[in-house]
């Protein structure tokens, strides 16, 4: 072999060994990596006790409401199989919304309830103007039947292909 | 005939052909900024979740997918400069380097701007904003490393090992929002299409050209600069007509 067919195989070697290296060490930290737990992570006590962390999923559908004093906010972080009430006293993000994404840091106690010092909207990535989005709804409420659970609905719709 | 592709990655040639090429490059990614930013922020309607707030994507996108390209091309060229010891190519990594952490900057600069009114935070430390922090890192802990050596050959080579090691950073970046839970959303634009309205698609793709176009005549003249500093030695600098002027 040349000197720089030697240096080539060296640095594909290396790089490829650094990224199985770097792979595992990712892996194994698989858990401290993610932002937030799911509600079902929580009940499947994958998450930490005592202490401050995260949960993240949809504002469940009427599910918020607001206290006399105006700050305080209750609702329900669902991920369609599991769900967590949280207390918040504070100014939400203007895309907090029922149906919408969101991240919420906090304790859960005794009682099973959140209580949560920071609440982040968490957006997707579709972009549309307002009456494309209504298009798109209505044509979801006319054949209701696909939208109940989208997640769980997924593989059995690649599997009817 | 074969057509003997070595003789532009001769610094001689290169310095010439680059310095043609410049002019083109510029003003075609000045009428694409433009035109995009033009369709970015008149003509496109406005989102139904986010109004007028999503219009920052036209800059955050094409700036995020910029520092991550760049870097894997600089890490490309560095590669091939330990590989065929030409002195060109370390010199491009060199080039690329400042522009790479430039978009990188302005990605993680966008996106605090953006953060703060969406998701009510300018920072959150999730796995896709760090890794493209440690991206900005990577190129700033480049352009470092090359200057603090003062021989212009070790320099490439130990920076070129840094790139080279670095490269493992970019795929972290791009499959963060699948591989892990992230406050970020996953990506628009996928291999297999892009969830956005066609104007909104047109604003953005045409200012990622223009990114593109932008990138590629600045890495130019300042490759230039760094042949004209590193061979200011050879009778061919010293012919040169702006030289003996």
């Amino acid at each position: 072999m040349k000197p720089r067919q030697k240096r080539f195989v060296f640095i594909v070697v290396a790089v490829a060994a650094l990224a199985l290296v770097v792979g595992l060490v990712l892996n194994a930290l698989d858990k401290n990596v993610s932002l937030y737990f799911t509600p079902t992570q929580v009940f499947n006590n994958e998450a930490p006790h005592g202490r401050s962390f995260r949960i993240g999923g949809l504002v469940e559908e009427a599910s918020v409401k607001r206290q006399a004093d105006g700050l305080t906010v209750h609702f329900v972080i669902t991920d369609r199989h599991k769900s967590i009430p949280v207390v918040y006293k504070g100014i939400l993000p203007d895309l907090f919304k029922e149906g919408k994404g969101v991240v919420a840091q906090g304790k859960v106690e005794v009682d099973g309830v959140m209580h949560a010092d920071e609440v982040l909207a968490k957006h997707d990535e579709n972009y549309m103007p307002p009456e494309a989005a209504d298009a798109l709804k209505k044509g979801e409420t006319a054949n209701a039947s696909a939208v109940a659970a989208i997640p769980a609905s997924a593989p059995a719709a690649s599997a009817a292909k | 005939m074969a057509i003997n592709w070595f003789k532009y990655s001769a610094p001689t040639t290169f310095y010439g052909l680059a310095g043609k090429m410049i002019p083109w490059f510029a003003f075609s990614s000045a009428i694409l900024f433009v035109v995009g930013l033009y369709i970015g922020f008149v003509v496109a309607p406005a989102d139904y979740q986010q109004g007028e707030f999503y219009r920052i994507i036209f800059i955050h996108v094409p700036a995020s997918i910029l520092s991550m390209f760049l870097y894997l091309v600089m890490a490309a060229y560095a590669a091939l400069g330990l590989i065929f010891n030409t002195r060109l190519s370390a010199m491009m990594a060199t080039a690329i380097a400042p522009t790479g952490a430039l978009f990188a900057f302005i990605s993680l600069w966008t996106g605090a701007l953006w953060g703060k009114p969406m998701w009510g935070a300018w920072w959150v430390w999730d796995a896709r904003l760090t890794s493209e922090l440690i991206l900005l890192f990577l190129y700033l802990g480049f352009i470092a490393l090359h200057a603090s050596i003062d021989d212009p050959r070790r320099a490439d080579r130990a920076s070129a090992l840094l790139a080279i090691v670095g490269s493992v950073n970019v795929p972290i970046i791009y499959f963060s929002v699948k591989w892990w839970n992230t406050l970020h959303q996953g990506s628009t634009i996928k291999f297999s299409g892009t969830s956005m309205h066609v104007a909104m698609q047109q604003a953005m793709f045409i200012i990622l050209a223009a990114c593109w176009l932008y990138a590629i005549a600045v890495v130019l003249a300042r490759v230039r600069s760094i042949i004209l500093e590193r061979e200011r030695n050879t009778t061919w600098i010293t012919e040169l007509p702006e030289v003996r002027s």
